[in-house]
């Protein structure tokens, strides 16, 4: 069990990757914290760990809310005694508009959740990593961070920033034992891509089209960057600090 | 021939800096100058500085975390020139040195705002007058922090990668306009906000020569050489770049 005994937060963990890094966290021997703006979601992918004899518990949180922050960290170390691992994974896409039509509130919302909302998460669960001796954080960024996306200014520049917290937080507590690194993901089947393929005019655009545009020839599956956050969390990487971890099919090599 | 002959230029932090060293290669250029700053009377320093140097200017007193600020802003612009050509987004601070589980939501807030949103917020009015005029280039102040790590300035941080997110997103969404949009990335430079971080913890002047290879600070009229450059037609097919002004720092 490449993840016995650890205590793992996973925010977004009602659908898509996070429910995927949740399921297989748990199944890796870790005790999961299943958080989700959506309660329902969040409650039955715990469920779903607890009928597998797993360890999990579901709660809602707005990572974008200090409050909710702090208290899906407290609520964990309650509920299961220390943390170990932090997945920040919440995000939205936010509306899709040009940079000089794109809205005021359409900006702070995706700021809020995929920028403010890392923060917080990192903010509040260093602490509890010190006490543990350590910990990893994994921060869900994308190709997003390392290009341009036409109609998502405020998504690009979440994305990009995610990277910056990334690699701070990795030097500021590398001495402390806790790793923070960043997975960039390509387009992966969930209904986070599907709301962005709704986008587009033509009604050609779908999930597999979008996939279809990468050197891999097809969209990725939550469980391909769930793995890869399995890694980053567990001792395997041991040594992976402050890395950006690109998992896109080849996209942002072409 | 002057690189930005009778091109209008808005320039936000004009007041000082960064900000005050490219307007006046922008005057040396032969720039019409708008100065923008929260700081009224640095503005007007800047504006006469710039026009002893034979350029046009005016200062403006802005708050650009504001939007109808900065809306007002470029239209007072079109007011007084008629048009928008360049556009140096450079307003930017620093905030509080602490850790990321020691920094403050406040801090983050006020820098995140700043330094990020109001980027967007200008690009958003500038490039509404630009698409008027079928052309434009803006540069954009991120940071060798948009590149890199940045302990015990996690907002600062973050913001600058944002800046390349928000630089890289407008350069393909108006390529075709076409207005450019690039972003320079200084290096530590002489500049009151630097110079007020020295002023707290001393040993920083030493830390920061020794972290570029060039073994000293940048001065401001380095960074405004490399955008006046950015901001002219002889960079007419540069855009979307995050343009490394720091003395071979990310080179290691």
């Amino acid at each position: 069990m490449r993840l016995a005994d650890k205590v793992a937060l996973i925010t977004g963990a009602g659908s898509g990757m996070g429910k995927a890094a949740a399921l297989l966290f748990a199944a890796e021997g870790a005790a999961v914290a299943a958080v989700d703006i959506d309660e329902a979601a969040a409650v039955e992918v715990a469920r779903e760990i607890t009928g597998n004899r797993g360890k999990a518990f579901g709660m809602r949180a707005d990572v974008s809310n200090p409050a909710d922050a702090q208290r899906m960290v407290e609520e964990t170390v309650k509920r299961f005694g220390k943390l170990n691992v932090l997945y920040n994974n919440a995000g939205i896409e936010g509306e899709a508009n040009l940079t000089a039509n794109f809205s005021l509130e359409g900006w702070e919302k995706v700021i809020g959740v995929n920028l403010r909302g890392v923060f917080l998460g990192m903010k509040y669960a260093i602490p509890e990593m010190i006490k543990a001796g350590g910990g990893s954080i994994i921060n869900t960024s994308s190709t997003a961070g390392l290009s341009g996306v036409r109609g998502g200014c405020a998504y690009a520049a979440s994305k990009h920033g995610v990277i910056g917290l990334t690699k701070t937080a990795a030097l500021e507590y590398a001495r402390r034992n806790i790793r923070v690194n960043a997975i960039c993901p390509g387009p992966i089947a969930t209904p986070l891509l599907e709301r962005i393929a709704g986008f587009q005019k033509s009604r050609e655009v779908t999930v597999q089209s979008m996939g279809a545009n990468t050197p891999a020839g097809r969209p990725g599956a939550p469980e391909e960057i769930a793995k890869v956050a399995l890694f980053l969390a567990s001792d395997e990487a041991s040594y992976a600090n402050g890395g950006v971890f690109a998992i896109d099919g080849g996209q942002t090599a072409s | 021939m002057a690189l930005l002959k009778d091109k209008v230029a808005l320039i936000t932090g004009g007041g000082s800096g960064i900000g005050r060293a490219t307007a006046l290669i922008f005057a040396r250029e032969g720039a019409r100058l708008v100065l923008a700053d929260l700081n009224r009377q640095g503005a007007e320093e800047t504006a006469a500085m710039a026009e002893k140097a034979g350029a046009q200017a005016i200062a403006i007193q802005c708050d650009v975390l504001k939007a109808a600020a900065v809306e007002d802003l470029v239209n007072q612009t079109i007011k007084q020139f008629g048009r928008l050509d360049c556009a140096f987004n450079n307003a930017g601070v620093a905030g509080d040195l602490a850790r990321t589980a020691e920094s403050t939501e406040e801090c983050w807030d006020f820098v995140v705002g700043i330094d990020l949103k109001a980027v967007w917020l200008c690009m958003k009015y500038e490039i509404a007058q630009m698409l008027k005029q079928k052309s434009g280039a803006i540069v954009n102040t991120a940071s060798i922090a948009g590149l890199g790590a940045n302990p015990l300035g996690i907002a600062y941080c973050a913001s600058k990668h944002g800046v390349l997110g928000l630089t890289r997103t407008a350069a393909v969404e108006y390529a075709r306009i076409p207005i450019r949009v690039n972003a320079v990335c200084p290096g530590v430079t002489q500049t009151p906000m630097v110079d007020a971080g020295i002023a707290k913890r001393p040993k920083m002047r030493q830390t920061f020569e020794k972290i570029h290879p060039m073994g000293r600070l940048g001065r401001p009229e380095e960074i405004g050489e490399a955008v006046a450059w950015l901001s002219s037609d002889a960079a007419s097919f540069v855009t979307g770049i995050p343009l490394p002004v720091d003395g071979g720092f990310t080179a290691i």
